[in-house]
C-alpha cells in the first residue's frame, strides 16, 4: 500500500485518529492565536477607518470571516456526510456532526455582528434583506441537522440521518440564496470576488488573515470535539481503557 | 415496475377512502387557519387583498406538513414498509408512489379549494388563476420534499415538530416565488418567470427527491 492510501485507511481508525489529532491540535491552536493577534492588531489599529462607515467598519474583520466560515462548514458537512454515508467511516460521521455546533455558532456570530453593524450604518438592527435572510435560513438548517441528530438514540444511525439532511440542505442552499436575493436586497454586494477585490490592501490583509485564523479555530475546535465524541462512543472499548 | 407503482397507488387510495374523516382534517385545518387571519389583522378588504397570497400559501404549507408525519408511519410500525423494501422493487419507486398518493389526497384538494380561500381573503380576480396555477405546481414540491423529512423522522416516536423544523427552511424559495407570482398578476405585471422557475423546481424535486426519500427510508429501516 502506498503512503497516501495507508494514511487514508489509518484516519478511519478511531485510536489512530485520536493520537494523530492529539498531535495536530496544539499546532492549530498556535496558528489560530498567532494569526488572530496579528489580524486583530492590523484590523483594529493599523487599518484606516472607512470614509463612509467610520470606525464601525472594523466589525467586518469579525463578521466577514464568520459568515464565510458558516457557509464553508455547511458545505464541508455535506461532503463529510456523503463520505460517511457511502463508505461508512465512523470518524467521518463524528467529524460531520461535530462540525454542526461550530457552524451554527459562526452563523450566530455573523448574524449578531451584522446586526450590531447595521444599527449605526443602516439605522436598524434587522431588515428582511436577502443576505440576512439566507444566513438566518442557514441557521435553521443547522438547527435541523442538530435536532435530527439528537432525536435518535443510536449515534451511528443519528449521524447518518444528519448527514442525509446536510446533503439535502446543501442542494437547497444555493436555491434559497438566489431566491431571497431576487426577493429583496439591501446588503451591499461582495467586495471580494474571483475577478479581484474592491477593498484597499490595508483593509484586505487583516480581513484575509482573520479569515485564515478562523479556519484554524474551526480545525482545532472540530478535532477536539471529535476526540471527545469518540471517547464517549467508545468508552467501553479497550483502546479507550488503555488510554485513560 | 409500473404494476408495482399502480398497485401501491390503488392501495393508498383505498386506505385513504376507508379513513375518510382523517382525509378531511387537513382541509378543515386550512380553512380554520385562513379564517384566523381576518380576525387577527382586521377585516379591511384592502389589507386582506395585500396579504392574501402569503396567507393562503402559508396555510397550504402548514396543511401539507400536517399529514406528512403519518405518511410512512403506519406502514413502518406494522412492518409493511420492510416488506416493500424487501420486495425487490426499487425503494425510490415505492417512495414516489407514496408521495404521489399523498399529493392526490392532500395537495390536490388544497388546489381545488384555493378559489374559495381567495374569495374569503378578497384576492382580486386577476390573481385567482395564478394562485391556482402556483398551488398546482407548488404543492407537489411540498409533498416531494416533505416526504424526505417524513422518511427521516419515521422511526422516531414524536417526529412531528422536528419534521416541520427540517422541511420549512427548504420551502423558502417556493413560498417566495409563488407569492410574488400572484402579487405580480394582481399588479398586472408578467408572472411567467416565477411560474417557470417553480416548474423547474418541481421537475428537479420530482427527479431527485424520491432517491433522497428512499435513502432516508433505508436508514430508518436499518
Amino acid at each position: 500500500m502506498n503512503r497516501f492510501i495507508l494514511f487514508f485507511h489509518n484516519t478511519g481508525s478511531p485510536p489512530w485518529f485520536y493520537r494523530f489529532s492529539g498531535k495536530l491540535i496544539p499546532w492549530l491552536w498556535l496558528g489560530f492565536a498567532v494569526l488572530t493577534v496579528i489580524g486583530l492588531y492590523m484590523g483594529l489599529f493599523l487599518a484606516p477607518p472607512d470614509y463612509q462607515q467610520g470606525e464601525s467598519v472594523r466589525i467586518m474583520y469579525l463578521h466577514v470571516p464568520a459568515a464565510w466560515l458558516s457557509m464553508m462548514i455547511f458545505g464541508l458537512m455535506a461532503i463529510m456526510g456523503f463520505i460517511a454515508l457511502v463508505w461508512r467511516i465512523r470518524v467521518m460521521e463524528v467529524l460531520m456532526i461535530s462540525s454542526a455546533p461550530i457552524g451554527a455558532a459562526f452563523t450566530v456570530i455573523a448574524l449578531i455582528t451584522g446586526s450590531l453593524w447595521g444599527r449605526p450604518t443602516w439605522g436598524t438592527y434587522w431588515v428582511w434583506d436577502a443576505r440576512l435572510t439566507s444566513e438566518l435560513v442557514l441557521l435553521f438548517l443547522y438547527f435541523g441537522v442538530i435536532a435530527l441528530y439528537n432525536a435518535y438514540d443510536e449515534p451511528r444511525k443519528a449521524a447518518r440521518a444528519a448527514s442525509l439532511m446536510a446533503i439535502v440542505g446543501v442542494v437547497n442552499l444555493p436555491i434559497i440564496h438566489y431566491s431571497v436575493l431576487w426577493w429583496n436586497t439591501l446588503h451591499q454586494g461582495s467586495s471580494i470576488g474571483t475577478s479581484g477585490s474592491g477593498i484597499h490592501p490595508s483593509m484586505l490583509w487583516p480581513l484575509l488573515i482573520m479569515a485564515i485564523a478562523s479556519k484554524f479555530f474551526y480545525g482545532a475546535n472540530l478535532l477536539s470535539r471529535a476526540r471527545l465524541q469518540l471517547l464517549k462512543q467508545d468508552h467501553r472499548k479497550r483502546w479507550v481503557r488503555e488510554l485513560l | 415496475m409500473r404494476g408495482a407503482f399502480l398497485a401501491l397507488l390503488r392501495r393508498d387510495f383505498l386506505l385513504a377512502y376507508r379513513r375518510r374523516a382523517e382525509l378531511l382534517q387537513p382541509l378543515v385545518f386550512l380553512l380554520v387557519v385562513v379564517t384566523l387571519f381576518p380576525l387577527g389583522v382586521g377585516p379591511s378588504p384592502q389589507l386582506l387583498a395585500n396579504i392574501a397570497p402569503g396567507v393562503i400559501w402559508i396555510a397550504a404549507l402548514l396543511a401539507t406538513v400536517l399529514p406528512l408525519d403519518s405518511l410512512f408511519r403506519s406502514d413502518f410500525e406494522d412492518g409493511t414498509l420492510e416488506q416493500m423494501a424487501l420486495s425487490g422493487q426499487p425503494l425510490a419507486l415505492i417512495a414516489l408512489a407514496r408521495t404521489v398518493a399523498h399529493w392526490l389526497v392532500s395537495g390536490l384538494p388544497i388546489v381545488l379549494m384555493s378559489p374559495l380561500l381567495a374569495m374569503w381573503m378578497n384576492l382580486p380576480d386577476e390573481g385567482v388563476p395564478v394562485l391556482l396555477k402556483s398551488l398546482a405546481i407548488g404543492t407537489p414540491v411540498l409533498s416531494l420534499v416533505g416526504a424526505i423529512g417524513g422518511a427521516l423522522t419515521v422511526s422516531l416516536k414524536r417526529g412531528g415538530q422536528l419534521l416541520s423544523l427540517l422541511v420549512f427552511p427548504l420551502y423558502v424559495p417556493l413560498l417566495i416565488l409563488a407569492t410574488s407570482a400572484v402579487s405580480a398578476a394582481v399588479a398586472g405585471l408578467p408572472y411567467g418567470g416565477q411560474l417557470g422557475l417553480m416548474l423547474a423546481g418541481m421537475i428537479g424535486a420530482l427527479t431527485l427527491a424520491p432517491f433522497a426519500t428512499a435513502a432516508a427510508l433505508k436508514l430508518s429501516l436499518s
